[in-house]
């Protein structure tokens, strides 16, 4: 059997989501951003729901997820996605709603828009893509930078006693009683990303659904701001990251 | 039961050389280049080992910038 004999369309196992269109992710190579949008564009191409889906996205470098994922998008001001989400989902209840944010976008200028949001359970998915760094503005701290961690703005490391704690708003999102899913997942090997895959799935099907507020944390790579190889990144992440974000459902009422 | 045979094709022009892929195959299928570059600049990954790929997939679902197309077929 020759190449050519398998490279036959009846033979396809995997092609690029045909909602991810053509225009090439300025995310550096081997970010954490990518996977997720591919997830994205997979998952509501298989719920049928490309014309009826409006995502919001953040700022940071997510900010031009809507030149990739080809469906009705809002840009909305730093932090305040889940606020323009609550405001679509009311106006727009048969829509699939979801914001996609990073760690300074939801857990830092937007925290309040994303507690309360969770806490009203208003009827939105949020993908949270923590990297405990602001990655778009050049690797600065985060309130999710881990203990010890160096950054732009703390060359030698996070210190309690100078900046606090990192932040477990995921946590935190469980605890809430308008949410009913919450979970942290990861896209680092073939396995976390078949996970993460249902993860958005259900948080999509609950925000279609009128299911309440449903919170799905992708603890990600920024390879670029951590200053590692792809490769490494993802070795520190299962080193470093998992100890304070671990892996798993926080809360799953459905 | 006859054999699955796999067959990728990269979109190196699309590839960014990240080496997740390369990471990812079981197998040890692919590599980056390590003097060609693509017109972005970036080594690019490509298979090296004609005929071990068994099509599971991991390149492609690993790859952030969803470069890789995978076919697989079983032996008659
Ligand atoms: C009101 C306002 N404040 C600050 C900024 C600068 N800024 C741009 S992106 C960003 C943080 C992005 O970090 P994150 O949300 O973690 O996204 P990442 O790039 O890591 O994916 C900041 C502080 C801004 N654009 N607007
Ligand atoms: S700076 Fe970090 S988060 Fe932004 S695209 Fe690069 S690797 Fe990804
Ligand atoms: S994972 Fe994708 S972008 Fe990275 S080297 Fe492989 S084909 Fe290129
Ligand atoms: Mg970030």
């Amino acid at each position: 059997m020759t190449t050519n004999d398998i490279i036959k369309p009846e033979n396809l196992v995997y092609r690029k989501p045909t909602l991810l269109n053509d225009t090439p992710m300025h995310y550096c190579p081997g970010c954490s951003h990518g996977v997720a949008h591919k997830l994205i564009a997979e998952i509501i191409e298989e719920m049928g729901m490309e014309e009826k889906t409006i995502a919001i996205s953040p700022v940071g470098c997510a900010v031009f997820a809507y030149n990739y994922i080809d469906v009705d998008w809002i840009e909305a001001a730093h932090g305040r996605a889940p606020a323009v989400a609550s405001a679509v989902k009311r106006l727009w209840p048969d829509r699939l709603v979801f914001t996609y944010q990073g760690d300074g976008d939801l857990a830092c200028i937007g925290t309040g828009e994303t507690i309360h949001a969770l806490n009203r359970g208003e009827h939105i998915a949020i993908i949270f893509i923590n990297n405990a760094i602001y990655g778009m503005t050049g690797g600065q701290m985060a309130p999710t930078t881990l203990m010890g961690m160096k950054t732009s703005t703390c060359p030698y490391g996070r210190e309690a006693d100078l900046h606090g704690y990192p932040l477990h708003i995921t946590d935190i999102a469980a605890t809430l009683e308008g949410t009913t899913y919450v979970t942290r997942q990861a896209v680092h090997t073939v396995a976390a990303i078949r996970k993460t895959k249902k993860a958005i799935r259900q948080a999509f099907e609950n925000s279609l659904n009128g299911q309440g507020a449903s919170l799905v944390e992708v603890v990600s790579t920024c390879n670029a701001g951590w200053k590692m190889s792809p490769e490494q990144a993802n070795k520190w992440m299962e080193e470093h990251m998992f100890k304070y974000y671990p892996l798993g459902d926080l809360k799953n009422l459905l | 039961m006859g054999k699955i045979k796999g067959a990728i094709i990269v979109d190196t022009e699309r590839c960014k050389g990240c080496g997740l892929c390369a990471v990812a195959c079981p197998l040890h299928v692919l590599e980056l280049t390590k003097r060609e570059v693509n017109k972005k600049g970036y080594s690019f990954a490509r298979q090296i080992m004609e005929d071990t790929c068994n099509g599971c997939a991991s390149c492609a679902v690993i790859c952030p910038d969803a470069c890789i197309t995978v076919y697989k077929k079983k032996e008659e």
